[in-house]
């Protein structure tokens, strides 16, 4: 027997829901940070779980693809996170408020 | 309960208790060790859907280098315990409860769901996705969006460099 493609799935939305009450909780910018790549995790285990029950591998293709984008995203956004600390001295996203109105 | 049932539900409480540790840690260097956490246990799921090479490069990208990045990037700030601070009462007092109301929505609809009920009931072949077919995929009809992503790494770099460079 094996494990139903919907247990997959439901794993994915609970993982997503997480990642995003880590995104709304956390006041460090680097875990604020780190929470979307939890969500981007969840997003890649759903298109992986989909491309399993259709039997095709354009779900891997784009499951790639949102590693390399991940990648890169954490490489510039990491590098705004260092300036950040250096005129700020500090990493809670709430004294970073220029733009807040 | 079988080998596959019994690896899944380890697995995806390990991710699932990673994901909470990740919440709930008040060291950044706490939370990305849960990050981890949930990523390899990710990847054991990949490869018991028989994404092979999916797993593998969860392992080495997402595991190896984007959380030596993350790590890295904790330890030169070390900016020490995350701060309680209450300006944002919306996030205080909306966040926990609209994340739950927004998991329990997709899990609902994902049982209920025409396409979740097709899913569900579907024929489920046993066989490994193969990496040579995903190959051929990635190199023929994605071979546009591939090359594309070269440049989107080449640009992230530079990026970084200019940004993280101190200025005279």
């Amino acid at each position: 027997m094996i494990v139903p493609v919907s247990y997959y799935l439901v794993l994915s939305a609970i993982l997503f829901g997480l990642g995003v009450v880590a995104f709304v909780f956390k006041r460090n910018v680097i875990t604020v940070f780190m929470s979307i790549e939890l969500m981007l995790n969840a997003v890649n285990l759903a298109f992986v779980a989909f491309a399993r029950a259709h039997n095709q591998l354009d779900g891997l293709v784009f499951v790639f693809f949102v590693i390399v984008v991940a990648a890169a995203e954490a490489a510039v956004g990491l590098a705004i996170i260092i300036m950040l600390a250096r005129n700020r001295e500090s990493l809670n996203v709430e004294r970073v408020n220029l733009l807040k109105f | 309960m079988n080998l596959p049932f019994i690896l899944f539900f380890v697995f995806a409480l390990l991710a699932v208790a990673g994901a909470v540790m990740l919440i709930l840690a008040r060291e950044p260097i706490h939370s990305a060790l849960a990050l981890i956490l949930v990523m390899i246990s990710l990847a054991v799921i990949y490869l018991l859907l028989g994404a092979e090479f999916i797993a593998a490069v969860q392992i080495i990208v997402y595991a190896g280098a984007v959380m030596v990045l993350f790590v890295f990037v904790i330890m030169l700030l070390n900016m020490g315990l995350e701060e309680r601070t209450d300006f944002s009462k919306l996030a205080k007092y909306a966040g926990m409860p609209l994340g739950f109301v927004l998991l329990l929505e997709i899990a609902h609809w994902m049982f209920h769901s025409q396409i979740g009920a097709a899913i569900a009931n579907g024929p489920e072949p046993a066989t490994a996705f193969s990496t040579v077919e995903l190959s051929k995929q990635l190199f023929r009809p994605y071979l546009l969006p591939f090359e594309a992503t070269s440049i989107l790494i080449l640009i992230a770099i530079l990026g970084a460099l200019v940004l993280a460079r101190k200025e005279e």
